[in-house]
């Protein structure tokens, strides 16, 4: 049966939900869809200079940036730092959720101090850390000198720079996590608890049977953060390390901003760029498959 | 620990608790120990700062010091007027997108959304280059407006704004159409305010998250009338490189201080609008 007017009215809809739609639709294919298209266009193409205009080399600088050593280099960072702050946050942003959430006195400030690195901005954050990584003057060295230690040049040289980096980065991200994790704890029955009382269980059983599995989404989604903010938190790098000494401590995104902006090579940095999409891009296809499986957001 | 906890579960609850308070306090007094550092630094002279003694004389010098050597007031004001352009933004256009997504049948409207949440891997920064490049095309380098507008559609804030809508009852927005109002009135009067703590917990996030932010400042911004706070004492610790540790950390200390005072304020607030807000 065709009815006219509910045919308007149909289209009158879709039109208003388009304009509705039409401001942020705009800005998003700016600033981020026709940019990460740019960004592959531009990986294909070689660097121009004055004499040479630049010119189509297709996967060139694939094979230019695979065969680069700090490339290599870079990339094995990242990787580190990944597998290290991933882990590391995510689980003392799970000891410090129980805490949070047991029972213990000035309970309040425990929450506070352990939320308060999230407050601050990350270039903040490394200037406070640089007073704890001033080789002899400095509040590590300090201490391990009381116990007869030697100074260590803790950023200065490439067996510790990328750890202190790490360091600094679960300090920050743990209490950002232990919230999402104090929020599921709080919606756990005190039931359940009686339950496993009731049938034996001590706390550690309690803990790793029924609290840990209840906090297995929350985990999934802290997850996903960490391995984003894994790619995208550089800031400390700037005052700590610069990526030195030697790009002992140089980390993806931090590359790409030095090829762009500190020598100006815009088909390296798009290269490496279009590698970043690519793995964020797989992180949000497995996040939207489990996402899927899990619960249909309607 | 554990163990002890498992063999005996009824006693823990006054034995235990002590030993996890210990646990949790020690944690708590190192994760906020850098911060501890930096007021003791920034009120004691150099000298003082180093030598870990107590009765080092307290100064306010440093912060003297600090406030000279930058135009701290103009950085501060950028910031100001950042967040509250990138809050009025988001706040404009995720309102009328989460709208359109959560009340509104149109054909496409799915693969929309999910391109939609793709931005939010698609992240800003990481588009650094592109972006600066297209920010310099549309003639925004150096302006605030332009370190704010790429985040003005944000897909976190339609996300999570469309969701709010979504679970207002039909029926008031059916009472509303009743008594006349027309697609903007229905926003206006209904979902709008049944939305408001979502709005509030977002634009705690957005203001805490965009106060922060420094990458992207750095690369679009070129100049003292532009720069946000972050960039300025990225600047001033550089230009510092004497390493005047009690000067660095009173100026660190100044640029976290609103929002920190804030967040003392408003713990509750904070910690609970982060959780509504889920993701930055």
């Amino acid at each position: 049966m065709h009815n006219p007017a509910a045919d308007l009215e149909r289209r009158r809809i879709a039109l208003y939900g388009w304009m509705l739609l039409a401001p942020a639709l705009i800005l998003l294919i700016t600033f981020a869809f026709l940019p990460a298209v740019e960004t592959v266009w531009a990986s294909l193409f070689s660097k121009g200079t004055i004499r040479r205009p630049s010119q189509f080399v297709g996967v060139d600088n694939y094979f230019a940036m695979f065969s680069d050593p700090a490339f290599k280099k870079v990339v094995t960072n990242n990787l580190i730092y990944a597998g290290i702050t991933i882990p590391v946050s995510i689980a003392i942003a799970l000891g410090m959720a129980l805490w949070a959430n047991a029972q213990i006195v000035g309970r309040g400030f425990v929450r506070a101090a352990y939320f308060t690195p999230t407050m601050l901005p990350m270039i903040a954050a490394a200037n406070l850390w640089l007073f704890f990584y001033t080789p002899d003057l400095g509040v590590i060295d300090r201490i391990t000198a009381l116990f007869g230690f030697p100074s260590v040049n803790w950023l200065g040289q490439q067996e510790t720079a990328l750890y202190s980096v790490i360091a600094v980065t679960i300090w920050k991200e743990a209490g950002f996590y232990m919230i999402f994790y104090l929020a599921a704890l709080q919606t756990i029955s005190p039931e359940l608890k009686e339950a496993a009382t009731v049938e034996g269980a001590g706390r550690w059983t309690y803990t790793r049977r029924v609290v840990l599995p209840l906090l297995m989404p929350t985990t999934m989604f802290v997850f996903v953060n960490a391995v984003i903010n894994s790619v995208k938190l550089i800031d400390h790098l700037f005052i700590l390390t610069k990526g030195g000494p030697d790009n002992a401590s140089k980390l993806v995104l931090y590359w790409v901003w030095e090829m762009a902006f500190a020598y100006f090579d815009t088909p390296a940095a798009a290269t490496m760029t279009t590698l970043i999409l690519i793995v964020l891009g797989v992180v949000a296809a497995i996040q939207f498959i489990v996402l899927e499986r899990r619960v249909h957001y309607r | 620990m554990s163990l002890i906890a498992s063999t005996t579960p009824r006693r823990n609850a006054i034995a235990l608790p002590s030993l996890d308070a210990i646990g949790a306090w020690v944690l708590a007094i190192v994760w906020i120990s850098p911060l501890m550092f930096a007021v003791w630094a920034a009120f004691h002279t150099p000298e003082g700062a180093l030598s870990f003694k107590l009765s080092a004389p307290l100064t306010l010098e440093n912060f003297r010091v600090a406030w000279d050597s930058a135009p701290w007031p103009r950085y501060f004001l950028n910031t100001v007027l950042l967040v509250s352009v990138i809050l009025a933004g988001q706040l404009t256009l995720c309102t009328l997108a989460g709208y359109a997504f959560a009340r509104f049948e149109f054909p496409g409207r799915d693969v929309i959304f999910i391109l939609v949440l793709m931005q939010l891997f698609v992240l800003p920064e990481v588009l650094i280059v592109e972006n600066y490049v297209m920010i310099s095309r549309l003639g925004l380098f150096d302006t605030i407006f332009g370190i704010g507008v790429p985040y003005m559609a944000s897909a976190f804030g339609i996300f999570l704004l469309r969701q709010a809508f979504k679970s207002v009852p039909q029926e008031l927005e059916e009472a509303a159409r009743v008594e006349g109002c027309g697609w903007f009135g229905v926003l206006w009067r209904v979902y709008i305010p049944a939305a408001r703590p979502t709005y509030l917990a977002y634009a705690l996030v957005s203001v805490a998250t965009h106060w922060n932010n420094f990458l992207w400042p750095l690369v679009v911004t070129n100049s003292t009338s532009t720069r946000p706070l972050t960039v300025g004492l990225s600047l001033f610790g550089a230009t510092e490189s004497g390493v005047n540790i009690a000067v660095v950390s009173a100026a660190t200390l100044m640029v976290i201080a609103p929002l920190f005072v804030g967040f003392i304020l408003f713990q509750r607030q904070f910690i609970q609008a982060f959780l509504r807000a889920g993701i930055r």
